[in-house]
């Protein structure tokens, strides 16, 4: 009897052990060598904060303890591959991934459809992933590139007193001469049609520390405003030829990827007044940023090797990349129970990620980001852009969360999904039969 | 001991032509195959096969086309990434324009457009050798990513420029498992290889090779000059050409012209430098060398997971790295493939040399 007793007992224990051992993993594709490392290195060590964090203080999502690895991708596209392959079926599977890079998103898309993984492609492309009944497992959350872009013009609309006040206008569009720089040409000349203003596209050869002829360009054609669609070494070297061409800064509105401090500082004085898009805030004002910095640092278990970086912009949009990850992992677990989930019960949980006010306020993040409320059909969530001024030192916010035009973006991200389709002879899903 | 010779006579001319001379060769050769084509697809895992194997053969295949021209025709080329673009962009609009055209036919006529491409930049070097030549195949690296970056036409007026590869398939057989990719890059290197081996051994080869030695020499023994020079420019571009498409269409399933940038040129010019110039089992060494060494640091960085900052780990692979490649270029300036060379003379007559 007493045997049985133990016996039983033990079985319990190995029962219990295994459930208490049960873990999430998630892959952290990360970059911290190459040409973008000083983003990578904070954007990633914001987000693995975020995980420790959330393992350190509630001891994980529901009592599944969130586990991950990293995988150096240098940025580069067959390097991603690579990592894609190699932590995709570890520890119990992929939640989801997050490469940071458009390149290696396009590489992975179809691999992850078939592996049945989502992408998060949060602030990047491709824009007409939004629509999910196409693109099953690309989540391009809280906003797109279209997005942003229509939210551009209308804040520009917002600092001339109007969006009428846009007819007869003119802006200039400097891009980066890649596949990310022309991405959002079509929103624009859209936008230009709908609100009559005159819109002139300038293309700057990659990488874009040549802009001399550009700016030239720009100051003999006097534009009200500069839209810039920057990258890397591009974003300084635009606003150090501005400076010397004489163009003011203040007129000059760059998209969230040359809006962090790197962007700024790199150049020096001429940055002084210069506007970028962002979606999520810098600082350290939020609770969540505070509280991390306390457990976590606190506990000498930071991944970032300075402290001076915490609450930078691209830490910050770690820890948001992180917050989503977990609340999509937290939806997930209400539907399936508290368990090692799959990609694709992870995929489900995306789909039904609700950040209300009231969410906000407990995770400690009310207006670091937008409200985000996604759906089978909505992979976005959100769609709104706030716009940031850099005052020397310091990115303080200069408007409000602006929302995208849908009226214009809609349209484009039909007729893209169904060249897709078509290209690729999938099927769509019918989002109003999946529940 | 491993290598011995004796008691194998070549008694026909046959023989004394064939690729490898020495049982032991085929028998090794034969087994690599055998490991290759049947062993390999059945064991691997999936990551084994597409994360490490499908992007070592891909580029070997690229620097094979660089050897054929650096290394046998002695024309130094900074354009062998613009070529495997052109490889990948033309394969894609054959294959997105003309529906129902089969994927092997599209990547050969994707070649062909390459090596079209590959003869036109190829023209200067009738008139220019050396670093000037390089400096002209550098201007096709940057003409042709522009091209492609420019003008929609290429990707199909994708509103990111990026390509995204169609469904593949040879005679109704689909071919997107890890496996069939493998075994489909595999064929096409594998033929290929034996192509290449072919031609530097056989008059267009010696050819090459005394135009590399030394032109004027070469011209004064009847050998033409502008056939010979660019038909190594239009051979080695088809052979790049077929591995950019690879490269777009197995491994990443999608392309923009970014990724076939100055770097990649660079990456493939130091795999024929660090796997031996002017030899076909270099190319595969320094592929090998370039490709798996990060990959294999990264592997070995993750045991000290969690105890060494990820910072630090990320860049000491890079320190070692470099490390590495001086290392490799001080012990054997021409090349692993002739450390390989080397260590078989050893084995031939040990344990006895003397």
């Amino acid at each position: 009897m007493k045997q049985t007793i133990i016996a039983a007992s033990l079985v319990l224990a190995t029962i219990a052990g295994s459930a208490l051992a049960a873990d999430q993993f998630i892959p952290i594709p990360s970059y911290r060598v190459g040409p973008y490392a000083s983003g990578g290195a904070k954007f990633y060590g914001g987000m693995i904060d975020y995980l420790n964090y959330v393992n350190m203080k509630e001891g994980g999502v529901g009592g599944v303890k969130l586990t991950y690895e990293e995988c150096e991708t240098e940025y580069k596209n067959d390097r991603g591959v690579e990592c894609y392959e190699r932590l995709k079926a570890k520890n119990g599977g992929a939640s989801a991934f997050n490469f940071m890079s458009t390149g290696i998103t396009y590489a992975v898309m179809d691999r992850a459809d078939k592996d049945k993984i989502p992408l998060m492609t949060m602030g990047f492309g491709r824009a007409d992933a939004q629509d999910g009944s196409a693109f099953k497992y690309t989540f391009p959350l809280i906003t797109s590139y279209w997005s942003q872009a229509t939210a551009k013009i209308q804040f520009i609309g917002q600092r001339l007193g109007g969006m009428d006040k846009l007819r007869g206008k003119k802006i200039v569009n400097l891009y980066h001469g890649s596949a990310y720089g022309k991405e959002t040409i079509p929103v624009l000349d859209a936008m230009a049609k709908k609100h009559g203003f005159e819109l002139k596209h300038i293309e700057v050869p990659a990488p874009g520390t040549e802009q001399q002829s550009q700016w030239l360009d720009i100051r003999r054609e006097r534009p009200d405003f500069v839209v810039l669609r920057s990258w890397g070494v591009m974003t300084p070297a635009a606003l150090k030829s501005a400076q010397k061409v004489g163009y003011p800064r203040e007129q000059i509105v760059s998209n969230w990827w040359g809006g962090s401090e790197e962007d700024a500082i790199a150049a020096g004085e001429a940055a002084k007044g210069y506007i970028a898009g962002s979606f999520a805030l810098d600082g350290k004002q939020f609770p969540v940023i505070q509280d991390i910095e306390k457990v976590v640092y606190g506990a000498g278990k930071g991944n970032l090797s300075d402290k001076g970086f915490i609450g930078t912009v691209n830490y910050n949009r770690g820890v948001v990349s992180g917050i989503l990850m977990v609340e999509a992992i937290r939806a997930a677990q209400k539907k399936y129970g508290a368990k090692t989930l799959t990609g694709d019960q992870i995929r489900w949980g995306m789909e039904n990620i609700n950040i209300d006010a009231k969410r906000q306020q407990a995770l400690g993040v009310t207006d670091m980001f937008p409200q985000v409320r996604t759906s089978c059909q909505n992979h976005e969530g959100s769609g709104y852009t706030r716009f940031m001024q850099w005052d020397g030192k310091d990115w303080k916010p200069v408007s409000g969360w602006i929302k995208a035009d849908t009226s214009v973006t809609l349209p484009l991200i039909k007729a893209s999904v169904e060249k897709y389709v078509q290209e690729k002879g999938i099927t769509l899903r019918d989002c109003n039969a999946e529940k | 001991m491993f290598y011995r010779e004796s008691g194998q006579f070549k008694s026909s001319y046959a023989a004394d032509s064939a690729i490898f001379t020495i049982a032991q060769d085929r028998v090794f050769i034969a087994a690599l195959l055998a490991l290759s084509f049947v062993a390999i697809p059945g064991l691997a895992s999936d990551y084994l096969l597409s994360g490490i194997l499908i992007p070592f053969l891909i580029l070997s295949l690229a620097a094979l086309g660089l050897n054929i021209l650096t290394g046998y025709a002695g024309q130094l080329s900074l354009g062998s990434a613009a070529f495997m673009a052109v490889g990948a962009f033309a394969t894609y609009n054959f294959m997105v324009r003309l529906p129902g055209m089969p994927l092997l036919v599209a990547l050969f006529l994707g070649g062909l457009c390459a090596a079209l491409v590959g003869v036109a930049f190829g023209l200067p070097s009738l008139r220019i050798k050396g670093f000037y030549l390089a400096v002209a195949t550098l201007a096709a690296q940057f003409f042709i990513e522009w091209v492609f970056t420019k003008f929609g036409w290429f990707s199909n007026n994708s509103s990111s420029g990026v390509i995204s590869a169609p469904a593949m398939q040879i005679f109704g057989y689909p071919i997107d498992t890890p496996a069939s990719k493998y075994l489909l890059t595999l064929s096409i290197v594998a033929f290929m290889a034996l192509a290449a081996k072919n031609m530097a051994r056989a008059s267009i080869g010696r050819a090459w090779m005394a135009v590399r030695d030394m032109d004027v020499a070469a011209e004064v023994i009847g050998i033409p000059m502008l056939r010979t020079k660019l038909l190594a420019f239009a051979i080695s571009s088809f052979y790049c050409g077929v591995a950019g498409a690879l490269y777009a269409f197995v491994l990443l399933g999608t392309v923009d012209a970014q990724a076939f940038d100055l770097h990649r040129s660079f990456q493939i010019l130091f795999m024929i430098i660090i796997g031996g110039v002017g030899s076909i089992l270099g190319s595969f060494l320094g592929a090998a060398f370039i490709v798996l060494l990060p990959i294999g640091l990264n592997l070995i960085g993750q045991v000290f997971h969690g105890a060494i900052s990820t910072q630090f780990l990320a860049n000491l692979e890079m320190m070692l790295f470099g490390g590495l490649i001086i290392f490799f270029l001080i012990v054997e300036p021409h090349g692993l493939a002739r450390l390989w060379q080397i260590t078989k003379e050893k084995l031939r007559v040990w344990p006895f040399p003397h």
